[in-house]
Parts: structure tokens; C-alpha cells; sequence
């Protein structure tokens, strides 16, 4: 299994520019006129110029996209541009995890512009851990696009990857090996989950279960009734 | 004098990199100028006169094909820019017309493309893209990385020596291995020449021929059915 990283901080303190800044490897010419290095090193040149030798993926806010093509000749493109042999089997596995993410399947056929918020970034996210498969992956707020977020970040630890999420979830930033702590644009403070905190996050877990229970039953139009309230709230082990 | 002209469809994004390139090769103690082509309204010579104090013009080619209007003012523009001191010309085009291109032997030829414009832009483009020696993507900070690979992908499968660089003109990220380009380019010579074959034939209608099918033209023409054919001397 790889390393999680969270990046945690109030909204505008500059998260979003600082992931984007590692993947453009930064080197003054951003808003933030930050420089990236890696080890202490300048980053060699062919990293920017030949997309099969760049070791990130960034999975941005985005959730649309703009290609005029149907799925499965975008996949098919992105596949031999980042040099795999079976281009076929490979975007098979990638529509499956993506699949995994959204309520509506996503098949090959489907416009890219005619998937909606959520099945964009499950496409996008399943397109970065399988056709990218690169080594470290960006992923920027992945609990606000109405996919399955437990589900994803199981099927994401099943990589040896370095992830790097930009997050407002108390459960994604406690599950993470280290959480990196923004203020007025920079890194303030790095935090590691220590045994404290994963007891928290087991604990916080039940509540998050709990809460994703009831979003699945509202969505599938069932009414809240007292019986259903009370059978869910005694998996927290409290009463009313 | 290195000419670096400038093409692409409307509101890629031609001015915006212009512009980022023009304020690195100021901070290199370079003399610059500047010239827009197009058919009837422009202030990007203004704008760039006012905002970085360098040799600008513009020119309306009004009644005239833009393209053809670029061909036949772009010996005095050389020279026009030769009078100011200048080491460098930069040449925006209107980037109307997808038979033609602008560049010029010895010029070094950027096309600019935004990333926004669908992935078969770069099939459509023609000789704008494939005669050209840099492409410049920009509007990459509206895309997905995914997107932008496959985009990239289609720009070289059209224009296979192409060097691609991807850019976020408005933040300039991207623009300094254009400049670097642009610093090692060749100077251009007099006479010039247009790179590349101009599309076949002197055309009929350009020169004022209104009426519609091919027996009221002269020239190279074809039918419906028919392949290419001559009439004429
Ligand atoms: N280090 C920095 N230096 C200068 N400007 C910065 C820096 N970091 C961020 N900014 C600017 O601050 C603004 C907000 O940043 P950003 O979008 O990264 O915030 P965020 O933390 O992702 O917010 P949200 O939680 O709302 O997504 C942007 O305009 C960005 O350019
Ligand atoms: N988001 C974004 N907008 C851009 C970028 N480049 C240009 N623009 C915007 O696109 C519009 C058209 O750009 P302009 O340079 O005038 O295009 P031109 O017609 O080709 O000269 C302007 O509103 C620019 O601010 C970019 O890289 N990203
Ligand atoms: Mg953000
Ligand atoms: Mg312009």
C-alpha cells in the first residue's frame, strides 16, 4: 500500500493552487510563485514535455468535460498515449472502476459531454489510477461530486500510490498517514495520525456510515420514520 | 530581424500569449514590435503600445482576403520594424481562412490553439497547424489532465514535427520555452517567400465572380463528380 496525504485548511487559504503547482511543477510562474523541487531537485524537462513520463495525475474540481468524443475513443486515445499494449482490457478495467463510483453506468458509447458531475470524476478518477497509472495522484475535493467516497478511497488504497487528497472531510484527513495543515496560501503545520486519532476515526466512522445510510435511503425515496431513525441511530450505540 | 507570426481562429487566446511573451523578452533588454492583421476592427496595437511603451501598427485588410492581405504588406512591415530598432517583429494574424497559411520561409511560425475547442479542431485546421513550427495550447486550466493528453495527442497526429507546449496564458505558465524558441529563431531575409504551397489556382470568386457553378469560372474547377480539372491558357 502507498501513502495518503490529506491537505486540510478554510476555503480560499490556497489548497487548490498548491496541488496544481506540484503537477505544473511550479518554478516561479504561477499565482503563488512557488518553486517545486523533487529530492531537492530541479525536475527534468522531458516530465512537462512528454505526458508518458509524468509521474502525477491530478484529478481536479472539474466536473465537466469538454471532448466532443464518445468515451471509449477517449479512453482508447488516452490509453496509447500513455503506452499501453492492451488498450482493450485496460479501458474495460478503467469503465469497471468508474462504475464502481457511480449510480448510472457509464458504457463506451456515451458522449463524454453527456456524463454528468459525478460520473465525470469517477471517470476521471479511475482514468488516473489505471490509463495514467502514475505513481503519485491528485485528487481535489473528491467528497463533493455525489460519487461514492468510501468506496473510492477502498478501491484506491488496493494501488501502491502515493494519493494526495485535497479534502474538507474529517474521515478522508483522519485516514491519511500525515495531513498537511494551509493558512494564507502556504503550509503551516503537518500533523501524523497518530493512535489517538485512529480511534477517532474508527468512531467517526459510525456516525459517517450512519449519515451515508440515511443519504442513500432519502435518494431512494424512502420516508424517515421513527422505526428506520431509531434502527440506525443504535449502530452508534446511543438511544432516544 | 526574426519575424514570429502568429495565427490561430478567434479568441484562442493569440493576444494573451503575445502579450506574456512581449514582457519577457522586454525583461532580456530586447526591442520588440508589434503589427495586427485583420479585416475590420483591432486595438490590440494600442492596448500593447500603451501597456509596454514598444513600435505597434495595426492593418485593416478590409475588402481583401486577411491571409492575402498578410502576403502582400509583410516585406514593408519588415521594414517598418527595421526603422523602429527593432530585433524582433511579431506578427498577429486574424486566423480566419483555413486553406491558407501566414508563415514565411525563415519566420518562425505559431499557431495557437485553446484546448477548450473540441478534440477535432486540429483535424479542421489545415495547413494553419501543419506548417507552423510551435503549436501553443492554451486554456489548460479548463481542462482535465486527461483531457489535455488527449488534445496534445491530436495536435501531433495532424502535425507530426510539431513542438506542443501547453499554457495558461493568463498566469504566462508555459511561455518561456516559447520565448526560448523565439530567442534562437532564424533571421528572416529579403526577399520572402511563403512557406508551404498556397491553395491551388487563382480563384474566381476572390477576384469578384459571383455567379454560382463551374461553367460561369475559369482556372482549376471541379463538379460534383468530377475530379479536378483545368480551364483556361
Ligand atoms: N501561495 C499563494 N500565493 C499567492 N496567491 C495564492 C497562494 N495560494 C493561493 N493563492 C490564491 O488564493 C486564491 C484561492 O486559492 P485556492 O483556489 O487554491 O483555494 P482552496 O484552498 O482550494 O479553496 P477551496 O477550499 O474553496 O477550494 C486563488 O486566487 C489563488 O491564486
Ligand atoms: N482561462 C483562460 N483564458 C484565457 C487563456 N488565454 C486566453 N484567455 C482568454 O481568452 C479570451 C480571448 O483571448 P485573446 O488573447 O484576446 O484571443 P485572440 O483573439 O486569439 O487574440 C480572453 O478573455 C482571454 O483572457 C488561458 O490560458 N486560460
Ligand atoms: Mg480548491
Ligand atoms: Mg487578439
Amino acid at each position: 500500500m502507498g501513502d495518503i496525504i490529506s491537505i486540510v485548511g478554510p476555503t480560499g487559504c490556497g489548497k487548490t493552487t498548491l496541488i496544481n503547482d506540484i503537477e505544473l511543477f511550479a518554478t516561479k510562474n504561477t499565482p503563488s510563485e512557488r518553486t517545486i523541487l523533487i529530492n531537492d531537485e530541479p525536475v527534468p524537462e522531458d516530465f512537462t514535455f512528454d505526458p508518458s513520463k509524468h509521474p502525477i495525475a491530478l484529478i481536479s474540481q472539474h466536473t465537466n468535460f469538454l471532448s466532443d468524443l464518445p468515451v471509449g475513443d477517449f479512453l482508447r486515445i488516452h490509453a496509447k498515449v500513455r503506452g499501453a499494449d492492451n488498450v482493450d482490457t485496460i479501458i474495460e478495467e478503467t469503465l469497471d472502476f468508474a462504475n464502481q463510483l457511480t449510480g448510472e453506468s457509464i458504457n463506451r458509447l456515451t458522449g463524454m459531454t453527456e456524463l454528468s458531475g459525478g460520473q465525470t470524476r469517477s471517470l476521471l478518477i479511475a482514468d488516473a489510477v489505471i490509463i495514467g497509472n502514475s505513481p503519485i495522484i491528485l485528487l481535489d475535493e473528491i467528497e463533493n461530486a455525489g460519487i461514492h467516497r468510501t468506496k473510492a478511497l477502498e478501491l484506491l488504497k488496493k494501488y501502491d500510490k502515493i494519493f494526495v487528497f485535497v479534502t474538507h472531510d474529517s474521515r478522508i484527513a483522519l485516514l491519511s498517514d500525515f495531513r498537511i495543515i494551509m493558512k494564507n496560501g502556504s503550509m503551516e503545520k503537518m500533523i501524523i495520525t497518530g493512535p489517538e486519532e485512529r480511534r477517532a476515526a474508527m468512531e467517526l466512522k459510525k456516525i459517517d456510515d450512519v449519515m451515508l445510510e440515511f443519504r442513500r435511503l432519502i435518494r431512494a425515496g424512502e420516508e424517515i420514520t421513527d422505526e428506520i431513525f431509531n434502527s440506525q441511530i443504535k449502530n452508534l450505540a446511543y438511544s432516544n | 530581424m526574426k519575424l514570429i507570426i502568429f495565427a490561430g481562429p478567434p479568441t484562442c487566446g493569440k493576444t494573451t500569449v503575445i502579450r506574456q511573451v512581449i514582457k519577457r523578452i522586454l525583461t532580456k533588454n530586447l526591442k520588440p514590435s508589434f503589427i495586427k492583421i485583420d479585416v475590420l476592427f483591432a486595438d490590440e496595437d494600442e492596448t500593447i503600445a500603451k501597456d509596454f511603451g514598444i513600435p505597434t501598427r495595426k492593418i485593416y485588410s478590409g475588402e481583401l482576403c486577411p491571409d492575402h492581405c498578410n502576403v502582400v504588406v509583410l516585406d514593408e512591415a519588415v521594414e517598418w520594424a527595421e526603422k523602429q530598432g527593432s530585433d524582433f517583429l511579431f506578427v498577429e494574424t486574424a486566423g480566419l481562412c483555413l486553406r491558407c497559411s501566414p508563415y514565411v520561409e525563415n519566420s518562425l511560425g505559431i499557431v495557437v490553439l485553446e484546448s477548450t475547442s473540441g478534440m477535432n479542431l486540429p483535424r479542421k485546421i489545415g495547413p494553419m497547424l501543419t506548417l507552423a513550427d510551435i503549436a501553443v495550447i492554451t486554456k489548460i486550466d479548463l481542462i482535465s489532465q486527461a483531457e489535455r493528453e488527449v488534445f496534445r495527442y491530436r495536435v501531433l497526429e495532424a502535425a507530426k514535427e510539431i513542438t506542443v507546449v501547453e499554457s495558461n496564458a493568463l498566469y504566462g505558465i508555459g511561455i518561456d520555452p516559447i520565448v526560448r524558441k523565439i530567442i534562437d529563431s532564424k533571421e528572416v531575409e529579403l526577399p520572402m517567400f511563403l512557406r508551404g504551397n498556397p491553395p491551388v489556382g487563382t480563384c474566381t470568386i476572390c477576384v469578384g465572380k459571383k455567379e454560382i457553378g463551374a461553367k460561369n469560372h475559369f482556372g482549376v474547377l471541379r463538379t460534383m463528380d468530377q475530379d479536378l480539372f483545368y480551364v483556361g491558357e
